[in-house]
């Protein structure tokens, strides 16, 4: 079933929640409600529900505007962050619940029911806790039981708010990696809400990223990755590099120093902030040349597969920290240490002008 | 007062603080550890225990006959009918009225929730005496209703409905204090599930609601029924002390003290006593209870 929402708007008292968000969720898509706590996320997905009321806008489930409609009768399957498992009863008498408070005459014999039950079980792989209670579980099975409970009304849609947030970083990526297979298997158009970017990145079709109540992007994992539109995606998504600077000829001058850089598009002297992931800078050692932004070595921290390079800016971006990512064969061979100058060159940087840039730079750190 | 109403579910706390006990390194030296004690028992033997014994040994003073032959008079029955009548009303009233009072505060926001906390709290606020006066006031002789009520042969004051109301009113407010901060800490998103998984109010308040609040529920009604038993001071206003008609048992003890009827006083003391003790041996067992579950509950949470 697709999901629409259409120009809705939510206040809480002064704190404008959501403010006239309109989005299209296809069809069988898992989509990830991006963004840091406070922007509106969780919101909007209880708004879908149906578990909060708009001030204005409608939700349209597979077309028909759906504010009318009672929670109970949107035939939504909802996934809490802290479970919401009925703690007085058992795993089967969970997952059963939603099948039992059907009205009499739709709801299915007992026998029905227990089948039911113990196929949505096995789907999740817990069928052997059936009799256990909620308390005797681990968090991991816990939001599974979550999931089958859901899914044991067949909802036409599946929302999840931070299903993963009370877990544990290995669970997590475990539990990730199985909401994705069961995405696939089942199809079933599915929203889920989060606010760790690697988590939307790797198991969504398509990332919504939000902002402070607005809709900062929409796109697949790696088109927001790789063109980030608004300098809070490009904060947000992975750890980024900075330079406050004014264009200058065909480059960019940062304090007393220059970038060479292709700038289109941007008048002269126009105040820019310049974007650059970590493996997008590289470091020279002969500091005397032309190019690049002067930088003295804070740390080495060389135990993963690639080495990570922290500096302190020192002319023109004093005061500014930036992270540099080699491979430790380019450390080795630079002869890199601590209390060294170098300068950083970009290989590839992003432009915004600074009006936009103001709000990033709050948000890059 | 309402502090002491409140359901203790420490028995964790209990445990990291025998844990504290032990420890050489946290423990205080004998002689505080003595001090302490010695005074919270000795308070206790004084003030409670010593004349718990001494209602029971003056109740017994002249021999089983007499004890006997005290409780098993007519006025003394009766006395324990109406008193019993008085519980078995008030109990539900405020088992209903309780229940919804907390499920409306610690589930909804509304205008004017303060002030209807503020209300539940009021019979604990005020003393018992206005409290009756309240009512003789309103529904009495001269009061607002008096006149009408004169009319049409209904009587509230000196009878036992203005009983009833007076304990309704006294025990008011201990299973909604009771329920609102179990309510409150246990939020609303199972309520939601529920919903979401296509429950109906009715069916979400019967599986989802009730089942959480239980065990604080069964306390509130244990406190309540406790206050409504023993009342003196509402009750001894509205009643008018008619013996056999409008005399409950705490009414009963009273008029035969000053009647020097000093054993068989004791001997209906005793029974109140007795259903105290009673109540407070089901309160414990309560409590115990309720800590297991609350642990069970906290395990969930972490």
């Amino acid at each position: 079933m697709s999901i629409q929402v259409r120009n809705i708007h939510k206040q809480f008292g002064a704190f404008t929640a959501l403010d006239d968000i309109s989005l299209d969720f296809p069809t069988g898509e898992l989509v990830a409600l991006l963004g840091p706590s406070g922007c509106g996320k969780t919101t909007l997905l209880r708004i879908i529900a149906g578990l909060e009321q708009a001030d204005a806008g409608q939700v349209l489930l597979d077309g028909e505007d759906a504010s009318g409609t009672h929670v109970r009768d949107r035939q939504v399957g909802f996934v809490f962050q802290h479970y919401a498992l009925f703690r007085h009863m058992t795993v089967f008498d969970n997952v059963a619940f939603g099948m039992r408070m059907k009205p009499r005459g739709q709801r299915p014999s007992e026998k029905q029911i227990a089948e039911k039950v113990h196929e949505l079980l096995n789907l999740v792989q817990l069928d052997w806790l059936a009799d256990r209670f909620p308390s005797q579980l681990s968090g991991g099975q816990r939001q599974r039981i979550a999931l089958a409970r859901a899914l044991a009304v067949e909802p036409r849609v599946l929302l999840l708010d931070e299903p993963f947030g009370a877990l544990d970083a290995k669970v997590r990526k475990e539990l990730r990696r199985w909401l994705r297979k069961l995405h696939e298997d089942l199809h079933i158009t599915s929203i889920f809400v989060t606010h760790d970017q690697e988590e939307a990145l790797e198991v969504a079709d398509r990332v919504v990223l939000m902002n402070q109540g607005h809709v900062e992007q929409i796109g697949t994992p790696e088109e927001v990755y790789r063109h980030p539109a608004t300098p809070f995606v490009y904060g947000f998504l992975g750890s980024v590099n900075f330079f406050h600077g004014r264009v200058e000829g065909e480059g960019l001058r940062v304090g007393g120093d220059h970038l060479h850089h292709g700038v289109q598009g941007l008048g002269q002297g126009a105040e820019v902030v310049a974007f650059a992931r970590p493996h997008e800078l590289d470091i020279m050692v002969d500091g005397d040349a032309g190019d690049g932004v002067a930088a003295r070595i804070n740390r080495i921290l060389a135990f993963g597969v690639t080495a990570r390079v922290e500096l302190d800016g020192i002319n023109g971006a004093t005061g500014q920290h930036f992270e540099v990512e080699l491979t430790r064969e380019r450390v080795a061979q630079l002869d890199l240490h601590e209390g060294q100058s170098v300068r950083l060159l970009p290989s590839r940087l992003s432009l915004f002008e600074q009006p936009h840039a103001a709000r990033a730079a709050g948000a890059a750190r | 007062m309402a502090g002491a109403t409140t359901l203790r579910l420490g028995a964790a706390a209990d445990f990291g603080q025998t844990r504290f006990e032990a420890r050489a390194a946290t423990r205080e030296t004998p002689l505080v550890k003595w001090l302490i004690l010695g005074t919270a028992l000795t308070f206790f033997a004084v003030f409670l225990l010593m004349p718990l014994i001494a209602v029971f040994v003056e109740a017994l003073r002249k021999g089983w006959e007499t004890y006997v032959t005290a409780l098993v008079d007519p006025d003394a029955l009766s006395a324990l009918r109406l008193t019993l009548i008085a519980a078995a009303i008030a109990l539900p009233l405020n088992l209903v009225f309780g229940v919804c009072a907390a499920w409306a505060i610690a589930k909804f926001e509304f205008r004017g929730k303060h002030f209807l906390i503020t209300l539940i709290d009021l019979p604990f606020s005020v003393s018992p005496v206005i409290a009756g006066l309240i009512y003789v006031l309103v529904f009495g002789a001269q009061g607002w209703f008096g006149p009408w009520l004169a009319e049409h042969d209904i009587r509230i004051i000196f009878a036992v409905p203005g009983i009833v109301l007076a304990t309704v009113f006294v025990t008011f407010p201990f299973i909604a204090r009771e329920l609102i901060p179990l309510m409150q800490a246990q939020g609303k998103e199972e309520e939601e599930a529920a919903v979401v998984l296509g429950a109906n109010g009715l069916q979400t308040f019967w599986h989802v609601t009730l089942p959480n609040i239980k065990w604080g529920l069964l306390y509130g009604v244990i406190l309540t029924n406790a206050r409504a038993m023993g009342e003196f001071g509402a009750v001894s206003v509205v009643s008018g002390h008619i013996r056999g008609q409008t005399n409950t048992l705490p009414l009963h003890v009273e008029i035969l003290y000053n009647e020097y009827q000093f054993a068989a006083a004791f001997a209906v003391a005793s029974l109140l006593a007795l259903l105290a003790l009673v109540t407070l041996g089901i309160k414990t067992w309560i409590e115990h209870r309720a800590a297991a579950a609350y642990r069970d509950s906290q395990d969930d949470a972490s």
